[in-house]
């Protein structure tokens, strides 16, 4: 026995900052087909010299008189406009229930898929474990008249085909060390194969190495600049905005754990 | 940002540095100030392990004394170490990966006393170009001790070894050292997916490269070459210890990611009649280990990157490594060495750069996980 003979070894750990990063010319980017900018509300025009404020709907609107560009308004107005837009909109849907915000959360396993489908005219009711209708009645006649009722099969058929496209534009970018903008020929997919080991489900999180709470796009670009050394992109950049998309669509089904490291 | 603040990397060898100098003809009480120097300045940052910087000592399995007797296995004991999957591209396209394959020369050549070879486990080049396998064989022939090249599927498949085998020589050999057959395997065979899709070398290639890229086939070690195995065991005794490299596992982890032999089964029934067999592969780039009856098989680590561990398959014995820092380049990454033993099983460290080092030893794998088990990860994959 060779007592004493020690191998010293010494392991070293980088603490925490940012890292080198070379910026270098971005490389011509191709027009993407993806890259269609998001379209924007059509607003009727203000006929008394007001403000014009819409639903998300984008249909629904209602002019605040009085309230000049740049003006804010008090916290009661704001209620009131509110109140008078969704009472627009209740009118022209009078079947569609609106759950109102509850501060409590649902107790668990009070509260259905389906009985959140179907809505709940007294939401005290869903909290207390009473769901008011239910998931049968609910289904035995179909509301019409509303946007999402009037879409067929072949629009969901459409939908789909969008968005597998869009996640497949993101494929294309995870894999391609030209698309991404790298500089060192280094590519997503070399250290993340199908995307393993990006759990976008975990985001938003604290990253320590940040030092701030991070979105999935943060860490994106974090990885663009850095194993990939690229540029960060724009969070309006098609191609953020893929490769968000992609990376998403390899965790279907694994449950939301924001937070989670 | 830049301005105020060094990048880790610059801090990384500025420590590094400072500590390797003083660190040459430490003896232990030298060490002992050093660690607790090391310790204070984790203090000081008000930090503490991993994410600062640890002197670790690694008391050596023991060593038969002389180091002449002969063990059970018939062998004497030896040491090598290993270097893996450096995935290198030009020098100037990508120093990333050029500092890492350094990195893992200056570990190995400041190993003292020396290992009696390193074992370099394939993947030097990214995409095969001959420039990318001369810059890797330039730096390795930094090494003091000799080093016994292995091919990987990222050196072959744009020439289909020719470059390589000019350079390296014949990619499956086989030698006895201090009692321990030794057989080194090209194991990375591809059928052929290429010709039908009229791809271009460079295609071919790069689809290779893509683990996740479902084209290419499986690999395998192939009918000749098993026939080759045969003949070459055929010379020695069933008590011979038999130690194999490979590029890929010699079993069946993840098809989809190629963590994959598809002739496994074929292999494995060549080498079962041998009483203690070991294979240490590459590939598959993290802390893994799997016992199949007689055979006991260890991963490599990567200098490049870390692989994250497949999402099935993963063998019951494996002890993940805690998931990799993104934001440090060598995280996750490493080299390592392997003490034969006198009966012929090995005992492995994983030297984890910017972590602890773990050792696993033969008895965890033979005593099917009953004894020695590695430290258990804290942050295991998901
Ligand atoms: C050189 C290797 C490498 C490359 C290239 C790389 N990454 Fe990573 N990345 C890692 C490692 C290692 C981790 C840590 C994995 C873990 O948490 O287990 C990581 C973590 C991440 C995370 C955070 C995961 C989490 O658990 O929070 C995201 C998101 C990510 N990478 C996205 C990307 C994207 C997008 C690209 C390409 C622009 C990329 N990475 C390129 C090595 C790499």
């Amino acid at each position: 026995m060779e007592s004493g003979k020690k191998i010293i070894a010494a392991a070293l750990i980088g603490a925490v900052a940012g890292a080198t990063v070379v910026y270098l010319k971005f490389a011509g980017q191709s027009p993407l087909a993806y890259a269609t900018p998001l379209l924007k509300h059509r607003l009727p025009p203000a006929r008394n010299g007001g403000t014009v404020i819409q639903l998300c709907d984008g249909a629904t609107s209602t002019e605040v008189r009085g309230l000049k560009p740049g003006q804010r308004m008090s916290r009661e107005q704001a209620l009131e406009v509110s109140r008078e837009l969704m009472a627009q909109w209740q009118r022209k849907h009078p079947d569609q229930h609106w759950i109102m915000a509850d501060s409590r959360s649902p107790a668990i396993g009070t509260q259905t898929q389906a009985d959140s489908a179907a809505g709940s005219a007294t939401p005290s009711n869903a909290v207390d474990g009473e769901p008011t209708a239910s998931p049968s009645t609910a289904a035995a006649q179909s509301q019409q008249g509303d946007t999402y009722a009037s879409f067929h099969k072949r629009d969901f058929m459409i939908f789909q085909a969008e968005t597998e496209n869009f996640v497949e534009q993101g494929r294309r970018i995870f894999h391609s060390a030209k698309l991404l903008g790298g500089t060192i020929g280094v590519s997503c997919d070399m250290c993340h194969p199908d995307a393993a080991n990006t759990h976008p489900e975990t985001y938003p999180k604290y990253q320590e190495q940040l030092q701030r709470v991070a979105l999935l796009r943060d860490m994106i670009n974090w990885c663009i600049e850095n194993p990939v050394k690229g540029k960060t992109l724009d969070a309006n950049d098609p191609r953020l905005r893929a490769l968000e998309a992609y990376i998403l669509a390899q965790r279907k089904g694994v449950p939301l754990a924001y937070g989670k490291h | 940002m830049a301005a105020r603040h060094k990048s880790i990397e610059t801090k990384y060898y500025e420590e590094r540095d400072k500590v390797l100098k003083a660190l040459r003809n430490c003896d232990r009480r030298t060490f002992l100030r050093l660690s607790a120097a090391a310790a204070g300045a984790v203090l000081a940052k008000g930090l503490t392990p991993p994410h600062s910087f640890q002197l670790v000592e690694v008391v050596q399995a023991a060593v038969e004394k002389g180091g002449s007797e002969t063990g059970a296995g018939g062998n004497r004991p030896f040491r090598f170490a290993y270097i893996s999957d450096t995935h290198l591209y030009e020098r100037t396209l990508n120093q990333r990966f050029v500092r890492a394959i350094v990195k893992a020369v200056d570990d190995v050549n400041a190993l003292d006393p020396q290992p009696d070879f390193v074992l370099f486990g394939g993947d030097l080049a990214q995409l095969g170009e001959p420039s990318q396998l001369e810059l890797g064989k330039q730096i390795l022939s930094g090494l003091k001790a000799p080093v016994k090249m292995m091919v990987g599927e990222h050196d072959w498949f744009l020439d289909l070894g020719n470059k390589w085998q000019e350079m390296f020589g014949p990619p499956t050999y086989s030698f006895d050292w201090k009692g321990v057959h030794v057989v080194v395997l090209m194991s990375v065979n591809e059928k052929d997916f290429w010709t039908a899709r009229k791809m271009s070398a460079e295609e071919r290639m790069q689809t290779v490269a893509g683990l996740d890229n479902p084209i290419q086939s499986r690999f395998e070690v192939g009918e000749r070459q098993r026939q080759w195995l045969k003949d070459d065991l055929s010379k020695v005794s069933l008590t011979t210890p038999i130690l194999i490299f490979s590029h890929s596992p010699l079993y069946k982890y993840y098809r989809p990611w190629n963590f994959w032999t598809e002739d496994a089964d074929e292999v494995q029934a060549i080498l079962r009649p041998y009483s203690r067999v070991v294979v240490i592969h590459g590939h598959t780039h993290q802390m893994l280990f799997n016992q199949i009856g007689n055979i006991s098989f260890y991963g490599m680590l990567s200098t490049a990157w870390p692989w994250p561990y497949a999402p099935e398959g993963l063998p019951a014995l494996t002890v993940q490594m805690n998931r990799a820092d993104p934001f440090d380049q060598f995280d996750g990454c490493g080299d390592g060495q392997a003490t034969v033993r006198t009966d012929g099983l090995v005992d492995t460290i994983y030297n984890l750069w910017d972590r602890n080092p773990v050792t696993v030893k033969a008895d965890y794998l033979v005593s099917g996980g009953k004894r020695d088990k590695p430290p258990a990860p804290q942050f295991a994959s998901y």
